[in-house]
Order: C-alpha cells, then structure tokens, then sequence
C-alpha cells in the first residue's frame, strides 16, 4: 500500500527530473560554457575520466559572461522587450476576437454546442505549420485578401500586410484562438442562466447585467485564456519567421538565429535561460488562479 | 376601527366586491410550440395576500410567475398590476421582485453585495442604500455574516439572503419559485413560519409556487390548485380540504378516501349513493341537486372516520370490515380496513394517550363509521 502511494508521488517527479530538470541543467551548462570552434561548439566539456580534479577545472572554467554580454548588447534585450509587446497585444486582441465567440457558443442551443466545439478544434486536424504558411497565401500583395478587396473596389493598391507586424498579429491570433476560447466558454457555460434573470429582475439592463453579474464570473476563464496565449506567443518563432518581415522582433527568432545561424550555441542558450525566467512568473500566476479556482469550486 | 367584542377582522379581500385586485389574469394562455403551458387562465390576486400555486411538476405554475416576472410573455389575453397592463414592461422595470428556486445569488459578491445589488440599481440615493441594506440583515437576522459570500454561509443562510435581497427594494409583489425546497424538512417548517411573520411585517403581496401541498396550506391565504395549466379550485386552505370542487383536489390535498357509487335517492339535500352490492347506501349531504342515477365520487378524510369494535348506534353510516394494517405515525395512527368486496378504506385516530395496549390489532373486525356531513359528493 505504501509503495503504492510512493509509486504514484514519485512518478511525476521522475518525470519531471527526466524531461524538464536534466535539460534544463545541459541548457543551464551550455549557457555558462564558452563559444568554441569543435563539436560539440562550446568548451568546457565534462571528462569524467580525469576524476575530482577534471571536475573542479571543469566547473572553474564556467562563468556568466554569456549573461552580461545579452544585457550589454541592446538586440537581445529589445528582443525581450518587443516579444513581451507582440505578445501581449496580441493576447488582448486575441481576448476580444475570442468573447464574443465564446458567449455566442455559450448562448447556442444545447443541440448545437458539441458542433461548435467541434468547429474550434477542428484546425488542429491540420499541421500548424501549414496553416501558418496558408496565410502567406491570403495575405500577401497578390493573396487572396488583396485580390478580393481590388475586386470589390475598396482599395485601389494593394494593402502591405505581409511581413509586417499586422501579419504577425494575424497569425497569433488566428493560431492561438481556441486556447483563449475554450476556457473562457467552459466559465460561461456552468454560469447559472437564473443569475442574470436575478439581475434583470433587480433592476439590470441585459447590457448591465452582462457586465455586472456574466463578465466578473467569466473573469477565471479570461484569466486561463490570456495565459494560454501569452505564454506561449512569448517565445514564438514560427509566425514571426514566416509572416514577419524585418522589422518584427522577437526572441524565439533571435533564439533560432544564434543557435542554427551563429552556431553560438552558449549565447543561444543564455537566451533560452532567460526566456525561461520571465515566463516562469506568468507560469506561477496562472498555476495560483487555477487553484484558486480549484478552491472556490469546492 | 372599533370592533364588536367577539369579532374579529377576517383577511377576505376576494369576497369584497369593493376590493380592487392587485394582479389580474385575464384569460391568459401560454404556448411552448404546441405545448399549451396555462390554458385560458383568469384569476385575481389582491394586496397582502400571501398566495399559493399548487400542483404537480409541469402543471404551469412557474410558468404563470414567470410571466408575472417579466421572463416569459403570454400568448394571448393581458396580465395586469395595480391595473396597468405589465406586457410592454421588461422584467428589470416591473414593480415586481422573485426570491429564486437555486436562489440564484450571485458567487462573485458578499452577502452585503448581494442584498444591494438592487437598491444600486434603483434610484434610491446612495447615502440611503446602507441603512436599508441593514434593515434587510436584521429581518433575516444574518448581520454577523454580511461579509461573507454566499458559498461560505449554510443553505437556510443563503435563503434568507435571497429573500432580503428580493425583499430590499420593497415591491409591490414578491414571487417565491418553490423557496423552501432546497431546505430540510425541520428547517423548512421553521422557515415557513418565519416567511409569513415577514410578509406581515412588510405588508407586500406573494406569490408562491409550491409542489408541496402542506408548505402552501401551511402559509397561504388563498391556494390555487392548477393541473395541466388550467386552475381546478380557487379557495382557503380549510375550503380546499374540507370542500373541494373535484376528485383532483380532494386527491391531491392530503389524504382521502374515494369510493365511487350511483345516486339512488335524493331527497332533502341529501344522497343515498348505492357503492357497493349487499351494503347499505352511503348517506351524505349534497350541496346541488343531483339527480338519481348520477355517477358520483364520495370522498371522506380519513380522520373523519370513526373505528369501533362494537357497532355504533347512532351514526348516519356504519360500515363494516377488517383491519388489514395499522401505521403508527406517533401523534396520529391510521387504520387500513377492508371493506367487503375488497375495498380499502382508511381511519385515522388522534393517539391522545399514551396507548398501554391498543384495543384494535390486526385483522380484527371492527366498524367504521361517520356523520352525513362528514364527507363530500363529488361529480368529477
């Protein structure tokens, strides 16, 4: 019974240890290691043959240069900071496109709701990749979006949409859609409908009511939804490389540059390691309201 | 108003033709597609009243409250307030409050909040709404817990807060859907009691929706009984019980026996009613002519039968039968006769002492019997 119970605490920990805490620590490693022209491209590496004495010369070589040298040159911390903004207009410009289907799905007829689910997943049927790279097709000067608007005469010159920032935004939005709608529908789908009937029936306006008594108790759900998005458009490489053009900064690329481009896998992995500890604060938020939840639920 | 010694004022607006109604039906329907809901239903309501819809799940009484709400609007005919007629008016303009079935308060605000979610929607100054929201705690006596939110107080708790907070903004006319539901039986009978010492306290007209035939005799004024959305008797609670209008009510109003015969003599305002082959007729007073060879239903509570083991003498009806069960109920014990031929027939006796040894056990031969008065002649 007791080495039942230490099975069932001890697997998700070793899965951890195996798949989140021994990268980190080569990450952590390779991030402290110097730049060097072999294979693999970094020194030191660890020869545990030579004993205690090759460990001590091992560890006295690492340093944190890796470190001060990304908050030295401006590219890397305007990287950082430009992600942070992509990520979060794009999270509150997902945030609106995703309520109002949310609330329609929510309002639909029992009848239709697994339908509409079904509607929301149904672009994960397709690689991620191809979907993004279908944009391409649709956005550019001669896409499918220009064509049509030349045709119906609203615009005369095409609209420069591709390799923008707008593009960017489009492919978040578009991509990351159904994380920020499927919470967001699961807090207003349990909501009592007899709570905004109390509402009305103490004096609401159906508009006051959704803003007094319907939005406060979708507000969880917003809240898992914006992290669903940010955290993961933070450090997103694909959209930006594909649909970005020069100007689009962002540290996912900057990450992939180093790393296959530089070869500079140290810096590269500094990068990483910095990533990490910004998202790691967004992380710990979204885990304390998805408890919090979790009690007020009980 | 000086009053005679001895007499006291009946509440009996309905039998004043001076009285104006506070809510009047009039010929109102109610269609779901093909599903009639209420069927051509016209009914007053007067002030103060504390008024009872009964009758089974899906007879249409929610439905009527609903309408009365503002939630659902009627097919055809009009539903008038104070003599306005409410149809045009949306649910959060109507001068009418509802306490909710699942309470319906709401989880993001405290017990406070709640309670003045409407007065901040009214336009009672601002300076006014604390002492109100105040005086609405000390009615369901829960200032201590004013700060809480509503999944941190009990159920009873969170009823009384639905009924402070349908109750703060005074209205004319509160509607209760099945308020004590969620309650306990003991909880629910305190809570009735405390429901009707508040509608005195506050003077303001309800409406209550209940499938539970003794919570509305218990508070109501007036009960109406509705059955597949039509009104079947409109009265008192001691007029449905003791003289209902039909086999439905005297059914579904507490406990009954029906036995079913033919009239085979009337005279002087009364029915000899021919129930069963070789047994004497049932004697009882009718309050309409009926002519002879009508089918009727005899229906008597149980508690108006009498048991003996020796033959009464000097009852209108004597029947006779064996005791096939006896069910011991504490106050009150009912006895299960088998009449010949079969029939069932129940007695029931106040256990006004403390029974050392019962006289009657099971099947014994005993009589059962009762007055002419003591039952009514049903048509349908």
């Amino acid at each position: 019974m007791n080495l039942r119970r230490l099975f069932l605490i001890l697997t998700p920990y070793a899965w951890l240890l195996l798949f989140f805490l021994i990268p980190f620590v080569i990450v952590m490693k390779i991030a402290l290691s110097d730049y060097a022209i072999s294979i693999p491209p970094y020194t030191p590496t660890l020869d545990l043959s030579a004993g205690w004495e090759g460990i001590k010369s091992f560890l006295s070589e690492l340093d944190f240069e890796n470190f001060s040298f990304l908050a030295s040159d401006a590219l890397y911390y305007t990287a950082y900071f430009s992600s942070l903004k992509i990520a979060a207009v794009s999270t509150v410009l997902t945030l609106l496109v995703a309520y109002p289907i949310a609330y329609g799905m929510a309002q639909a007829s029992e009848e239709w709701r697994p339908t509409l689910m079904m509607l929301v997943i149904l672009p994960f049927w397709t690689s991620f990749l191809i979907r993004v790279y279908s944009w391409i097709g649709i956005l550019s000067n001669e896409g499918f979006l220009n064509q049509f608007l030349l045709w119906t005469g609203i615009i005369s010159e095409p609209l420069a949409i591709m390799n923008t920032q707008k593009a960017v935004y489009v492919g978040i939005v578009y991509s990351y859609l159904p994380f920020m709608i499927l919470p967001i529908y699961a807090a207003l789908e349990k909501l009592d409908g007899s709570l905004i009937e109390a509402a009305e029936d103490l004096g609401c306006s159906k508009m006051s009511a959704f803003w007094l008594v319907t939005f406060p108790l979708s507000i969880p759900g917003v809240i898992a939804g914006c992290f669903l998005v940010f955290i993961p458009a933070l450090g997103e490489f694909v959209i930006p490389s594909l649909l970005g053009g020069s100007d689009t900064l962002m540290i996912g690329k900057v990450l992939y540059e180093e790393f296959f481009s530089n070869r500079d896998w140290p810096v590269a992995s500094a990068v990483a390691v910095v990533l990490l500890l910004i998202l790691i604060i967004p992380i710990v938020l979204f885990q304390r309201n998805e408890q919090k939840q979790r009690e007020a639920n009980q | 108003m000086a009053q005679q010694p001895g007499t006291r004022p009946v509440f009996a607006p309905w039998n004043d033709p001076d009285q104006k109604p506070l809510i009047q039906f009039k010929n109102v329907t109610k269609r779901f597609g093909d599903f009639v809901a209420i069927d051509d239903i016209t009914l007053d309501i007067y002030r103060r009243e504390f008024f009872a819809l009964l009758g089974p799940s899906g007879c249409g009484k929610t439905t009527l409250m609903r309408m009365l709400a503002g939630f659902e609007t009627p097919s055809a005919g009009t539903i008038m307030v104070d003599g306005v007629d409410i149809a045009p008016i949306p649910p959060n303009r109507r001068p009418v409050n509802m306490m909710f079935q699942s309470y319906a308060l709401f989880p993001h605000l405290t017990v406070w909040d709640n309670i003045a979610f409407g007065l901040r929607r009214s336009d009672m100054p601002k300076d006014q709404i604390p002492a109100r929201v105040e005086e609405m705690l000390r009615l369901v006596r829960l200032e201590k817990f004013s700060k809480r939110k509503p999944h941190q107080i009990s159920g009873g708790q969170r009823q009384r807060v639905a009924l402070a907070r349908s109750l703060a903004k005074a209205p004319k006319l509160l509607l209760l859907d099945e308020p004590l539901g969620a309650l306990d039986k003991k909880l629910r009978q305190d809570t009735q009691f405390e429901l009707m010492d508040i509608q005195e306290k506050t003077g303001t007209t309800f409406v209550i929706v209940t499938h539970d035939q003794e919570e509305a005799m218990t508070v109501a004024s007036r009960v109406a009984v509705m059955d597949h959305g039509k009104m079947i008797q409109i009265d008192t609670p001691d007029r449905i019980y003791e003289t209902p209008n039909s086999v439905y009510v005297a059914d579904f109003i507490g406990d009954v026996n029906i036995i079913e015969g033919t009239v085979a003599e009337a005279a002087d305002g009364k029915v000899g009613i021919d129930w069963a082959e070789g047994q004497r007729k049932i004697v009882a007073a009718a309050s309409s002519d009926i002519a002879k060879g009508t089918r009727v239903h005899f229906a008597i509570r149980p508690e108006k039968v009498a048991i003996a083991t020796q033959e009464p003498a000097d009852r209108a009806n004597v029947i006779e039968g064996t005791v096939h069960d006896i069910a011991y109920l504490g106050n009150i014990s009912t006895y299960k006769v088998e009449l010949p031929g079969g029939r069932m027939m129940k007695a029931q006796v106040a256990n006004d002492r403390r029974i050392a040894r019962r006289e009657i056990t099971w099947d014994d031969k005993v009589w059962l019997s009762f007055t002419d008065t003591a039952g009514v002649v049903l048509l349908n």
